[in-house]
């Protein structure tokens, strides 16, 4: 293993220990996707009675998706962040800090471990919603995989820019951790399409990359054809973003040095 | 040989200057002791010779890298160990050595976690969780992960802070030792004056953010008429003018 690869499982690995022995921690990963997936699966199963097919149907079956797919922006922003403040909550930032771990492979650990929480995370409700409502998430094929892929980056670019905050604000602010991908969620209709939004934040929406996969389920769903347009403009959007939240944290990584704040962040 | 060289420091707040125009060098095979008062700026300057602080003037150099350039080579053979820094309380002694194990990239870590279980005395702990034991304990385990990676620069922040007389004599000997055998080069923090008189061939005294004195402690104790550093270290905080 090159020196890069095994700092960044020794950071892995510490998270790993962690989870293994905690059955509460790994219970409370998969417990707000579960509780998510049975509330809007018995609406949708509600909004759907009586109909094995059209348009009602296949809203139920969309809102379903929908739930599934969003978690993966929660769980893996979740999970980035989680992590970051777990080293915070430890204090341990400060051996981390002055190990040869470079914040690049820092980052690269956390990602790895978001990863690992949201495929915990999502499993069950997976599973649930397959023998609950007879929804496979993966029927529609290999293009999942694409849209599985743009979520996890958008979840990512969050919660890069949240550590950044976290840099620069210190642990005072670990609220925003829990709240801001949830306040993006009006923004990123997961639920109804970017038209049904008044005309003036349909913009916000369009910059989200979030919309344009979820656009992109909605043609699958209800009219069985792949939109690359949006997904190309999920990608795109997804890397502008993520160049963007690289700037900022590389940023506030350097401007905590100049302050002291790496010494002080969880205080 | 310079394992550490520090050229006109500086690190200036907003509100205050915490180091001011601060030089030295550490050859290999020495150690220097960092002494002062609260507030002398004894923190500051390690967080910048580790590089978690960015100077606001000045140069440093550890094992022949420029820390403003290349730190992480440095930082690779160097190693760093304070009682105010925890590690993961989850995790166990033995699970915490080989996380830094990997950080590090020490090569036969689970022969060399024996080893230094061996030498502080943390056979029994290795299975614990590092959040049950004592501060003693705690302070032994980070000790073993300051010495992990067998580095050349080592910088010790009351490294026998908690320990009880037995434990403290123990691993100042252990300090000795190393330092003998691999020519290693520490630098230590400490307010246990008499563990400054046996382990330090030069103190740098620190008031205000700027070296106050600087010299052997034989020396420094001769110079200031006193009998021991302990009688130094008080004539000099105490003392307003530098």
């Amino acid at each position: 293993m090159s020196g890069a690869a095994r700092r960044i499982w020794g950071l892995v690995y510490r998270h790993v220990c962690v989870y293994r022995r905690s059955w509460p921690r790994l219970v409370e990963i998969a417990y707000w996707p579960t509780l998510e997936l049975l509330i809007w699966g018995f609406t949708a199963n509600f909004l759907s009675q009586g109909f094995h097919a059209g348009p009602a149907a296949l809203t139920g079956t969309a809102l379903i998706a929908g739930v599934l797919l969003w978690e993966i922006v929660l769980r893996a922003q979740i999970g980035v962040t989680f992590s970051f403040l777990e080293e915070i909550w430890s204090r341990n930032l400060g051996h981390l800090f002055v190990s040869p771990l470079r914040p690049a492979e820092l980052v690269a650990a956390l990602l790895a471990v978001s990863v690992i929480r949201t495929w915990i995370g999502l499993l069950p409700a997976i599973i649930i919603a397959f023998l609950l409502y007879h929804y496979d998430l993966f029927a529609p094929g290999p293009v999942m995989v694409l849209f599985f892929l743009n979520l996890l980056v958008m979840g990512w670019w969050v919660a890069l820019a949240i550590v950044s905050l976290l840099f620069r604000y210190g642990a005072g602010a670990e609220a925003l951790a829990w709240t801001i991908a949830f306040g993006i969620t009006p923004f990123a209709c997961v639920f109804y399409p970017v038209s049904s939004l008044p005309g003036w934040l349909q913009p916000v929406a369009l910059a989200l990359p979030a919309s344009h996969v979820f656009e992109g389920l909605r043609a699958l769903l209800l009219h069985a054809r792949v939109d690359w347009a949006q997904f190309t403009a999920a990608a795109a959007l997804n890397v502008v973003w993520a160049l963007a939240a690289c700037a900022v944290f590389a940023g506030e990584f350097h401007r905590a040095r100049v302050r002291g704040a790496l010494i002080s962040i969880g205080e | 040989m310079e394992a550490l060289r520090v050229e006109h420091l500086v690190k200036r707040y907003p509100q205050a200057l915490a180091v001011d125009d601060l030089s030295f060098t550490l050859a290999r095979g020495r150690i220097l002791g960092l002494l002062g008062g609260n507030g002398a700026g004894k923190t500051t300057t390690i967080s910048m010779l580790l590089g978690m602080l960015l100077p606001s003037a000045g140069r440093i150099f550890a094992l022949g890298h420029d820390m403003a350039r290349d730190r992480f080579a440095a930082l690779a053979r160097m190693n760093f160990s304070s009682p105010y820094i925890a590690l993961p309380a989850r995790l166990s002694v033995r699970e915490n050595l080989q996380v830094y194990g990997h950080l590090y990239n020490v090569a036969r870590l689970g022969r060399r976690i024996g080893e230094l279980a061996e030498r502080f005395r943390l056979a029994g702990l290795l299975d614990r969780p590092a959040g049950d034991l004592s501060a003693g304990q705690k302070t032994r385990v980070a000790l073993a992960k300051a010495f992990l990676n067998q580095p050349e620069l080592l910088l010790l922040d009351e490294p026998t802070a908690s320990l009880d007389p037995d434990m403290g004599d123990y691993v100042r000997t252990a300090l000795e030792e190393y330092r003998r055998e691999t020519g290693a080069a520490i630098l230590l923090a400490s307010h246990n004056m008499a563990e400054v008189e046996r382990l330090c061939d030069e103190v740098l005294m620190m008031k205000q953010g700027r070296v106050a004195d600087r010299g052997a402690p034989a020396a420094l104790i001769a110079r200031y008429g006193r009998d021991n550093m302990e009688e130094v270290f008080l004539h000099i905080a105490r003392n307003e003018a530098l």
